[in-house]
């Protein structure tokens, strides 16, 4: 097994950690630290991004509670749309989520920490769902029936029997949160204003704007120590407080009138928390000059905005790329996430190393891996840096976490004496691994390819610091169009925020679809 | 490692199968993001430079202004392309004390940033417009101006050196106080200023009739309008305004230097030059180049402009947004 992390491993090598210790060792040394450390403005940056971070995984954890119960152990009608509805925000690029807050809300709210807050728990309410409804809906239904028949309370049962078995999950899910809060970009840069930077922002402006690539680079070693510390320190909890888990679950439909009048409360606050951006967005690419129109759709395929002008924007030629990038990018990360889910699965002690190991590029400034891979891959065999596939492998590196988190919680559920069993009866070795095993991964795999997808289609970060030489990918085409003058690309840029929307929402259907079947 | 091994070598494969010996010569063009990479009457202009010189150019796009120039002070002397294209002159001391370019660059096009004003609401106030910057901290514009972050927009930086321009080293922070005290708003990005927050842009929720633009942005309310119009809804306080001018020329290290010089000749020349206006909204340098209708009846070029030397503007740059922030932010 130790043959299959070679992959991961040396993938995470070459495209992440050369790149970076490259510009690392180009620029980092004891005088650039001193002044960047020695920056008046630094501590200020420090305080507001951890604790805006802190604050937002709190609140996302204790608001995401109640969604992720009501659909992981209950079935109703329209469930896997609540649960597309509520992971498509996830996948959305920050700056169409940025404009449709910026909408929705009031005008005192701009640029306040307040709006920051509120649209990261509006991003991260899909991973409360994802990750602890997940393990909410293998927890077994007789465990808490038996708890109440031996006169425990609801809160007791909750403390003592249902938090245990949701901890992992929910140290998982505070882990990512924090992470993606800690290191957000452009939801800040939107909605936080000018007086909120966090560390990525102030990172990007000394690289990108005040040409100070040394200040950045040290930064970005700064940034990384704070979260390989809590990466290595959740993924320490994740594995102390696992609990094994025998027995049935099942979702059942709500039963008593009380339970019904939750349920439906629950979702409909949900639903419409998780839509009203998203209303926002699609409204605006109807509204023309202050009435309805279907101008900006019916141009859409055209890049010629009228007779003689064009902006060079080709929004459905973006789709075409999109998709191209995000089918390479979900190839990529299900190679590398599968090698790297199975031989942590076999490699117990060494596995957790590799799995931090794959956490990190989540936790590192795009910028800084952008400008590390310039500069690294510019002399053949390694002259890389026009390549279009850089990209969907910038893509890659992000999802492939996701995948692996997907698939080891299962790998860790197989009983070890199955496999054993299979070869006892005369299986051969190769022949039980992928009986007992690697098929049963094809559900999961699935979802995780469904999430690498989905981020690629989002993804912008990375994106936009890797040369591009080819038509651009959807969210930087959109960013492109609400950064003009004039009414008709403002509108065609939501339009295109609606198609990618839409597209993102398909592919999570249609994971769920596959659980679903399979299951 | 069998398996990785193999795959590297294909990569190195592949990548060396890229390397074009012979042939027609190919130039790669590095320009900002908002440059076309194709579809526009800019890159028909480009097609006929290939038609008639048999070099083919690449665009490749490298972020904003501010990225594209930091990139190629990173990798000076082995750079991405062989021409770059739109380093300004905010950027210019930045991208000549990297040595990023082979001899200097020249200047390809320029354009102002400006205050826009919202005409249907000074129309309906019964009040008139402001002029000049000095308008700007009368009562009767409390609360109505909104401009960007210096620290992370273009026309952010421009706007406040402007300032700088017109009341010196000693009188600008003084000003940015007033200001600051009449209710000036401080956004991080032009569309967020000019969509979110400006009330004169069509389509837009905002409701302050003052906005940090630029001078082409009403002949684009006009352009992009749907459906058409014959006036523009904005117009611009040609006092406020501050030039901006962008660079071209050929990256040191490139592998094809007289091509490179020949595409810049190009760049130059009036086939170029002409479609300035209606692609990128700004100015081409030659005077002889003829200018669109559109361009003549809206676009606001100011007779005088504020301007600033591109060394004082490198060697004070941070210091100035430092103590911006301090100022206005806090």
């Amino acid at each position: 097994m130790p043959a299959l992390a070679a992959l991961p491993v040396i993938a995470l090598a070459l495209f992440y950690a050369w790149p970076l210790v490259t510009l690392f060792a180009r620029v980092v040394g004891p005088a650039s630290v001193a002044d960047t450390l020695r920056a008046p403005g630094l501590p200020r940056v420090l305080w507001f991004t951890l604790w805006q971070a802190l604050v937002s995984t709190a609140l996302t954890l204790v608001l995401g509670f109640a969604p992720a119960y009501v659909l992981a152990r209950y079935h109703f009608p329209g469930r896997r749309a609540v649960l597309a509805i509520a992971t498509v925000p996830f996948m959305l690029p920050t700056v169409v989520v940025g404009a449709a807050f910026l909408a929705l809300l009031p005008r005192s709210w701009h640029g306040t920490a307040g709006a920051v807050i509120v649209a990261h728990v509006f991003f991260n309410i899909a991973v409360m769902v994802r990750l602890v409804g997940a393990m909410w809906a293998v927890l077994p239904t007789d465990l808490t029936a038996a708890a109440r028949t031996l006169g425990a309370s609801p809160t007791k049962v909750l403390r003592h029997v249902v938090l245990p078995v949701l901890r992992p999950a929910l140290w998982a899910a505070a882990s990512v949160v924090f992470l993606f809060t800690f290191t957000s970009f452009g939801v800040v840069k939107l909605l936080g204003g000018a007086a909120h930077p966090t560390l990525e922002v102030e990172i990007a402006r000394r690289a990108t704007q005040l040409g100070d690539i040394d200040g950045a680079a040290v930064l970005s070693v700064l940034q990384l120590l704070v979260l390989a510390v809590v990466i290595w320190w959740s993924a320490r909890w994740q594995r102390r407080a696992r609990v094994a888990l025998h027995g049935d679950a099942a979702t059942r439909r709500p039963r008593s009138a009380a339970q019904r009048r939750g349920v439906t409360a629950v979702v409909a606050v949900t639903a419409v928390a998780m839509l009203a951006p998203v209303v926002v967005l699609v409204t605006r690419s109807f509204r023309l000059g202050g009435v309805w129109s279907l101008a900006a759709w019916r141009t859409l395929g055209d890049d010629e905005v009228r007779p003689g002008v064009s902006l060079g924007i080709d929004p459905l030629g973006s789709l075409a790329t999109s998709l191209r990038y995000a089918v390479a990018a979900t190839a990529i990360s299900v190679v590398l996430g599968g090698a790297a889910a199975l031989a942590i699965g076999a490699a117990r002690r060494h596995g957790r190393l590799l799995d931090v190991g794959l956490m990190l590029p989540l936790g590192t400034s795009a910028v800084t891996i952008g400008l590390g891979m310039l500069i690294t891959f510019d002399r053949p065999p390694f002259d890389w840096r026009a390549s279009w596939w850089l990209v969907p492998l910038g893509h890659a590196l992000v999802a492939t976490p996701f995948v692996v988190r997907s698939l080891v919680p299962v790998l860790r559920s197989f009983p070890a004496d199955q496999r054993a069993a299979a070869i006892t009866l005369g299986a051969s070795p190769l022949r039980a691994w992928w009986e007992v095993e690697v098929r049963r991964l094809a559900r999961p795999l699935a979802a995780g390819a469904g999430f690498a997808a989905a981020i690629s289609l989002g993804e912008f970060g990375a994106t936009t610091f890797l040369t591009r030489a080819g038509t651009e990918s959807m969210p930087i085409a959109i960013d492109r169009l609400l950064g003009r003058a004039g009414e008709v690309p403002r509108a065609q840029g939501f339009a295109m925020a609606t198609v990618l929307m839409v597209v993102t929402a398909v592919i999570i259907m249609a994971t769920e679809a596959v659980h679903a079947r399979r299951s | 490692m069998k398996l990785a091994a193999v795959i590297l070598l294909l990569m190195g494969v592949v990548a060396c199968g890229d390397d074009n010996d012979g042939g027609p010569v190919a130039i790669t063009l590095v320009a900002y993001d908002s440059f076309p990479k194709d579809g526009t009457p800019l890159n028909e202009a480009l097609q006929t430079f290939t038609d008639d010189t048999g070099i083919s150019v690449d665009i490749v796009t490298a972020g904003d202004t501010g990225t594209m120039v930091s990139k190629a002070v990173l990798t000076a002397g082995n750079p991405e392309g062989d021409v770059m294209w739109g380093v300004d002159n905010t950027f210019l001391s930045a991208a000549t004390d990297g040595q990023i370019f082979d001899g200097n660059p020249s200047p390809v096009n320029f354009g102002d940033v400006c205050v826009n004003y919202d005409i249907a609401w000074f129309t309906d106030e019964g009040i008139e417009p402001p002029d000049t910057l000095e308008d700007l901290l009368r009562p009767e514009y409390r609360d109505l101006l909104v401009v960007e972050n210096p620290s992370t927009s273009s026309p952010g930086l421009a706007f406040l050196l402007a300032t700088i321009d017109e009341f010196g080293d000693d009188g600008w922070q003084q000003y940015w106080t007033e200001l600051r005290a009449n209710g000036v708003e401080v956004v991080d990005s032009w569309d967020s200023a000019y969509y979110e927050r400006f009330s004169g842009a069509a389509g837009s929720a905002g409701d302050r009739p003052l906005v940090v633009s630029y001078g082409s942005s009403p002949p684009a309310e006009v352009v992009f309008a749907d459906p058409p119009v014959d006036t523009a809804p904005t117009s611009v306080a040609d006092q406020t305004c501050f030039r901006q001018e962008e660079y071209a020329g050929v990256l040191r290290g490139s592998k094809h230097p007289d091509e490179a010089r020949q595409l810049v000749q190009f760049l130059l020349s009036e086939p170029f030059q002409r479609e300035m206006p209606l692609t990128l909204f700004v100015y081409p340098v030659s005077d002889n180049v003829p200018l669109p209708d559109v361009f003549t009846k809206y676009a606001v070029i100011s007779n005088n402009p504020h301007t600033m030397d591109p060394d004082r503007i490198a060697a004070n740059r941070q210091q100035w947004q430092d103590q911006w922030n301090e100022i206005v932010l806090r």
